[in-house]
């Protein structure tokens, strides 16, 4: 468990007060509230088509929420670009994998840092000077990722052509290279062997560990969510139904209806 | 044997990112550029200087432009012979307006009109995508065509409607005109050639790159990692611009001494489009391999019946040439659509394992 969850006055590095999300006529998300706080591993469950993604797109700023508001470092906020997002250290990966197919994991994993790179593009031209060194600055702090990952042998690589449990820790390499303070992980473990998903369970557990990285995370396997998250919400059809350690929610007797149905009588 | 990378160790990040990390490739560019510079000027015919490797040099300027905007960015456009016509243009007239402007400097100035121009035409490139964004930009095409035809003051008001390169000195030698040596104008075109890979390849394996790589390969995930999408798009628009309009000067100016629109028209859009499809999509290599292949290829097969010895009519041949030049493309592409630049690496992948198999 992380180090930062027994902390005596947990400080909540993000809010949710009362989101409400809908397209058309369909409800996404209604009313929903919760916290995230410094430093815990989140967990956020519930069946397909719960909310689940759509919450994490409200929280970097893809989809800007009908009603409610985002209190993100102290800082309350109703509409976001996904970019400025990115730019105050949220960082995420995405259910279906979404890395830049033709470039190396090097380069993949290069875009990570690209909100920390300021020299222009005609010093990038002449690659001279300040533009030279930056890059290589760069290079260092992404090879500590890569190191890290250990995918130090497919640097190299078109990620295209990587296998898909790879691509995964690619993604998330990305998102480790911009030192987020708040990351989001979309089923991070979704279609990998048990071998796999032990490597992922480590890699996210010393994340939070070794860089105190607040991290909220989706996953279908509730074997690793009850091992690896501090705090659990369970969405259903857009509701928020539990909140609390995974125990309780385990105990939740909603959550049990939700996850395996009721008979109505 | 020779081409091996053993024992090559690289001890620092700007080792492992130069463009040429392997000792042979640096040898042998070295040695390409020298022989350009020392060689081919003395030894070359005036035809070889300028019907084929003058255009052939202009053409791959343009064609690394447009890689930089299409392959790498994602941006498909064919507007590139009006951003090489707006280039020839506003060099024109900056020339003749300011006719003790270094000529140097006047290539480079028409090429920020061009990006200027650019711009403009890519702000569209925000909403739309793929096709829809080609017949945009076939927009820029026809409207600047229609604009040099259509107001005199781009050709100065003169009753022909052509614009002529003017005799210009530099350091006291003749750089333009009908005075102007092949051998200079050969040296010119070859130094842009240089200089504008070189600064093409900077930009492509440095930040402002791996944006426009990003956004081509999936602009959401590009968005949501921090990458903003219209000014990353318009500058990829921007330096493309700029390229193709140095390109279009350099037409004018070092090889058809003095051009109407038709010399920009869209086929030559469509050229330059080859030339990235067939020497590879987002390699700065293959722009100048494209642009190799489709301009030389039409001169060998008008001269290879002569050379074998075979005598036929003028317009069979000319027919013929159209054919073999249209299926060797299509034959090209089914088998290895990736382009000449991913063939010239699997060549150097053989070669370093070579005589072994693997």
């Amino acid at each position: 468990m992380s180090a930062a969850g027994d902390a005596a006055a947990p400080v909540p590095i993000l809010r949710l007060d009362g989101i409400s999300l809908a397209f058309g006529g369909v409800t996404v998300l209604d009313d929903v509230s919760f916290d995230i706080r410094e430093g815990e591993i989140r967990a956020i469950i519930g069946p397909n088509g719960a909310g689940k993604s759509s919450m994490l797109n409200v929280i970097n700023g893809f989809y800007h929420p009908d009603d409610g508001t985002i209190t993100y470092k102290g800082e309350t906020r109703t509409r976001m670009r996904p970019d400025q997002a990115a730019r105050q250290g949220i960082a995420r990966t995405f259910q279906n994998i979404a890395l830049f197919r033709g470039m190396s994991t090097l380069d993949n994993i290069m875009t990570g840092r690209n909100t920390m790179m300021r020299r222009n593009f005609l010093w990038q031209a002449l690659y001279l000077g300040p533009a030279r060194r930056e890059e290589m600055e760069h290079r260092a702090h992404v090879e500590r990722v890569i190191e890290f990952l250990e995918i130090e042998a497919i640097r190299r690589v078109p990620v295209g052509r990587l296998p898909y449990g790879l691509q995964k820790r690619v993604e998330l390499g990305r998102a480790l290279a911009a030192e987020p303070d708040l990351l989001l992980l979309d089923e991070p473990m979704a279609g990998m062997n048990s071998e796999e998903k032990e490597d992922m369970c480590r890699f996210v557990l010393d994340v939070n560990d070794e860089f105190g990285t607040t991290i909220a995370l989706i996953e279908h396997d509730m074997g690793v969510v009850m091992d690896i998250s501090d705090r659990v919400v369970v969405l259903d059809y857009g509701r928020l139904i539990a909140d609390g350690s995974p125990d309780e929610v385990r105990g939740n007797e909603e959550v049990i209806a939700a996850y395996l149905g009721v008979v109505h009588d | 044997m020779l081409y091996r990378e053993t024992g090559q160790f690289k001890t620092t990040y700007a080792a492992d990112q130069a463009i040429f990390p392997i000792f042979q490739d640096r040898v042998f560019i070295f040695a390409l550029i020298a022989f350009a510079y020392l060689a081919i000027p003395a030894l070359a015919s005036e035809y070889m200087l300028q019907a084929v490797l003058i255009p052939m040099m202009i053409f791959s300027i343009a064609a690394v432009g447009l890689n930089i905007l299409t392959g790498y960015a994602g941006q498909l456009s064919l507007g590139t012979g009006a951003f090489m016509a707006m280039g020839a243009y506003s060099a024109y007239k900056l020339t003749t307006g300011f006719p003790e402007l270094n000529i140097i400097v006047v290539f480079i100035l028409s090429g920020v009109a061009t990006a200027l121009v650019g711009i403009v035409f890519g702000l569209p490139s925000l909403r739309i995508k793929g096709f829809y964004l080609a017949v945009a930009t076939l927009a820029a095409q026809f409207f600047l065509v229609w604009m040099f035809n259509r107001v005199p003051w781009w050709y100065n008001y003169h009753s022909s409607g052509t614009i002529t390169a003017p005799p210009r000195e530099f350091a006291g030698i003749m750089m333009t005109g009908p005075t102007a040596t092949v051998e200079t104008r050969y040296l010119i075109v070859l130094s842009f050639c240089i200089v504008a890979g070189l600064l093409a390849k900077n930009l492509v394996r440095s930040r402002i790159g791996r944006h426009w790589m990003a956004i081509r390969d999936m602009d959401i995930a590009a968005e949501i990692i921090g990458i903003r999408l219209l000014p990353n798009k318009l500058l990829a628009f921007a330096i493309s611009s700029f390229y193709c309009g140095v390109a279009g000067a350099l037409l004018l100016f070092s090889y058809l001494g003095s051009a109407e629109t038709e010399a920009f028209d869209i086929f030559v859009s469509f050229d330059v489009l080859f030339m990235i499809i067939i020497g590879g999509l987002g390699s700065i290599l293959g722009a100048y391999l494209g642009a190799a292949f489709i301009w030389l290829l039409p001169i060998f097969l008008t001269n290879a019946p002569q050379l074998v010895g075979l005598s036929m009519p003028v317009d069979f041949q000319k027919h013929l040439e159209v054919m073999i030049f249209g299926s060797l493309i299509i034959v090209f592409l089914i088998f290895e659509p990736a382009g000449l630049a991913r063939l010239w690496q699997i060549g150097k992948e053989k070669l370093r394992r070579w005589p072994f198999p693997y």
